[in-house]
C-alpha cells in the first residue's frame, strides 16, 4: 500500500506534530491540520527533452484517486507567459494553485509593458524558491515540476520537486520517470534532435511507463515550445502489444496464487 | 487671512511665503513648494554626469571636499553588477536611496535569478519618492539620481527627481554648474549611441571638466564609472582616468603651443596618487 494510504489514527497524528507557525499565530495540533500531509488525486509522470529548436514534453491524462484512475482527461502541461511550458506529477489541485501564482506573476509582468519579460529561467526560479518556502512550513505543495522554454534563442528545462530541489538538465523525468524514462533517455538523447526523433524518444519512454506504471493511462499529450510559442497536441494514444507468449498462461511456470 | 509666526529667512534662492511649510499644503497657483526646495538641494549638490551608447553607460562626478583636512564623499554607488547610481544633492538621502535600490535588486536576483530591468527599478524608486510628496509626516528626498544600467532592451540612463518623476536620457547632468556640462553634451548627444567605450568616457571626463569651469582637471577631481555589454559595473581607477585626461590636455597643450605648458604640466603628471606638482593647492589628502 503507498505510503500516505496508511491508517490515519489521531492519537498517531497527534504524537508527531508540531505546532506551527503559518504566520498569524502559533497554531495547536487539530488547527494545523490544514497542512498538506497526503496528496489526493495525483498525475503520474512528466518525461521533457531538449531537441533542435526547443523543448518537448510529455504526459498521460490520468488523474488517479489513489490507485482509481478517476480521472482522465487532465491535462497536466501548461504555457506559462510567452517562453515557457509547465507540467507537473503529483497533487492535481496544487498544480493549479501554483497556475494560479503564475497566473498573478505574468499578469503583473504584462502590466509593466516594458520591453521585458519573464523568461523560463526566471519562472523555474521563482517556482523553486515557491517549493522551498513552502517545505520550510512543512505545508508542501506535493508536486514535482517540470519548467522548460525558450528564450532569445536559448533552450532550457528543469525541474523542481515538492521539497524544492532544483535542477536544469538536457532531459529530465518526474516519479516513474524517473526509473523508466531516464535510463532510455540516457542511452538515446543527444542534441539536436530533430522533431520527429524526439517526439519518438518520448513515446518510447511512454509506451514503457504505459506498461509498467500502474497510474498511467493510454491518453497521452506531447508539447512543444520553441521561440515562435506553445504548442500542446491532441490527445492521442500509443500502440501496444500485447501477444507475447508468456502473458498467454502466465502461471505455466510457478503454480500456485503469487 | 491668517496669522504665522515670523520665521527666520531661509536662503533666498525662491521666494519665501506662506504655502511653503510642509509638503501637503498645495499653493494657489498648484505648486508644492516643498518639493521645488528639495529639487533645488539637488542644484546645490556637486556636479553628476551620465551618459549612455547602445551599450555602455558611464557616470561620472566631482569629489569635492569639504576641507582640505577631510576626503571627499562617495557620490557614486553600484547597485548590482548591471546598475549603477550617481547621486546629487543631500548625499545621506542618496545613501538611504542607494541602499533601497541594492536591496530591491539582490531581492530580485534571488528570486528569478536574472538581473533586475532597471527600467522597473527606477519605477520603484520613483514611486518611493512619490510617497514623500503626499504624507505630511514626511518630506522629499533631497537628492537627485542619475541611474544607469542595462537590461533585455540594452543600455538605459534615467534621471530619477525629489518629486517622484523620472526621465530617461541619452546623456544628462545634475548639480551645480551642471549648466556647463548639459550644453556640452547637448551639441554632441546624437553621436553617443554608436560611441565607443573609450569615446564615452572620453566624453564623460571632458563634460565632467565643464563643470570645474577653469579649474585644472586632474584625475584626483573626478570619480568615473563604466558598465556595459559584458562588463560589470566598476569603477575607473586614477591611472586610467589620468590618462585619458592627458590625451586631450596634451592635444591642448599642443594646439597653444609654448604658452600653457606650465598648467597642462602640472595636471598631466601623474606621479603618486594624489599629485604633488608644484602650485597644487586643492589636492585632496585622502585618496576613494
Amino acid at each position: 500500500l503507498p505510503v500516505w494510504f496508511s491508517i490515519n489514527a489521531d492519537y498517531f497524528f497527534l504524537q508527531f506534530t508540531i505546532p506551527i507557525d503559518n504566520g498569524d499565530s502559533v497554531k495547536t495540533a487539530e488547527a494545523d491540520s490544514q497542512r498538506t500531509l497526503y496528496p489526493y488525486v495525483t498525475g503520474t509522470s512528466i518525461v521533457a527533452i531538449k531537441y533542435k529548436d526547443g523543448v518537448l514534453m510529455a504526459s498521460d491524462m490520468g488523474g488517479s484517486y489513489g490507485s482509481t484512475l478517476r480521472y482522465k482527461n487532465i491535462e497536466r502541461m501548461k504555457a506559462i507567459g510567452k517562453h515557457s511550458l509547465l507540467g507537473a506529477s503529483g497533487e492535481i489541485s496544487d498544480f493549479q494553485e501554483i497556475l494560479r501564482y503564475l497566473d498573478e506573476l505574468v499578469l503583473n509582468d504584462n502590466m509593466w509593458d516594458d520591453g521585458n519579460s519573464l523568461g523560463p529561467k526566471e519562472v523555474h526560479n521563482y517556482l523553486t524558491r515557491v517549493m522551498y518556502n513552502r517545505r520550510n512550513k512543512f505545508n508542501p505543495l506535493w508536486n514535482t515540476l517540470v519548467l522548460g522554454g525558450v528564450k532569445n534563442g536559448e533552450s532550457y528545462l528543469g525541474m523542481v520537486s515538492m521539497i524544492g530541489v532544483s535542477f536544469e538538465d538536457n532531459h529530465v523525468a518526474t516519479g516513474f520517470g524517473n526509473h523508466l524514462a531516464r535510463p532510455i533517455l540516457r542511452d538515446e538523447w543527444h542534441a539536436d534532435l530533430s522533431f520527429e526523433d524526439g517526439v519518438k524518444l518520448l513515446e518510447k519512454c511512454m509506451r514503457v511507463l504505459l506498461y509498467r506504471d500502474r497510474s498511467a493511462i493510454n491518453k497521452l499529450q506531447i508539447a512543444k515550445i520553441t521561440e515562435e510559442g506553445v504548442t500542446v497536441s491532441q490527445p492521442y494514444s500509443l500502440k501496444t502489444f500485447w501477444e507475447f507468449k508468456a502473458f498467454n498462461n502466465p502461471t505455466a511456470g510457478a503454480e500456485g496464487s503469487w | 487671512l491668517q496669522t504665522r509666526a515670523p520665521r527666520k529667512k531661509k536662503k533666498a534662492k525662491m521666494f519665501r511665503n506662506q504655502y511653503d511649510t510642509d509638503v501637503t499644503t498645495w499653493s494657489p497657483t498648484g505648486r508644492l513648494f516643498q518639493v521645488e526646495y528639495a529639487m533645488e538641494a539637488v542644484k546645490q549638490g556637486s556636479a553628476a554626469i551620465g551618459l549612455r551608447s547602445r551599450s555602455h553607460v558611464v557616470l561620472a562626478c566631482v569629489n569635492k571636499a569639504q576641507s582640505e583636512l577631510s576626503s571627499h564623499q562617495k557620490k557614486i554607488f553600484k547597485v548590482d553588477d548591471h546598475i549603477g547610481v550617481a547621486i546629487a544633492g543631500l548625499t545621506a538621502d542618496g545613501r538611504v536611496l542607494s541602499r533601497y535600490m541594492r536591496s530591491e535588486a539582490i531581492n530580485h536576483s534571488f528570486t528569478y535569478e536574472s538581473p533586475l530591468p532597471v527600467g522597473r527599478l527606477v519605477v520603484h524608486l520613483a514611486d518611493k519618492a512619490q510617497v514623500c510628496t503626499q504624507r505630511s509626516w514626511k518630506r522629499p528626498y533631497g537628492v537627485g539620481l542619475l541611474v544607469g544600467g542595462l537590461d533585455e532592451s540594452g543600455a538605459h540612463l534615467y534621471y530619477n527627481c525629489p518629486s517622484g518623476n523620472y526621465f530617461e536620457y541619452q546623456a544628462f547632468a545634475i548639480g551645480s554648474r551642471s549648466q556647463a556640462a548639459k550644453t556640452y553634451l547637448e551639441r554632441r548627444f546624437e553621436s553617443f549611441g554608436d560611441s565607443s567605450r573609450e569615446d564615452l568616457i572620453k566624453d564623460a571626463i571632458l563634460a565632467v571638466r565643464e563643470t570645474l569651469q577653469g579649474e585644472t582637471l586632474k584625475s584626483s577631481l573626478c570619480t568615473v564609472s563604466v558598465l556595459g555589454v559584458g562588463e560589470p559595473f566598476h569603477f575607473l581607477d586614477q591611472e586610467t582616468i589620468q590618462k585619458v585626461i592627458d590625451t586631450f590636455e596634451k592635444v591642448a597643450e599642443d594646439e597653444e603651443g609654448e604658452a600653457g605648458e606650465g598648467d597642462a604640466e602640472a595636471a598631466a603628471a601623474p606621479a603618486e596618487q594624489g599629485g604633488g606638482g608644484a602650485g597644487d593647492q586643492d589636492v585632496a589628502p585622502m585618496e576613494m
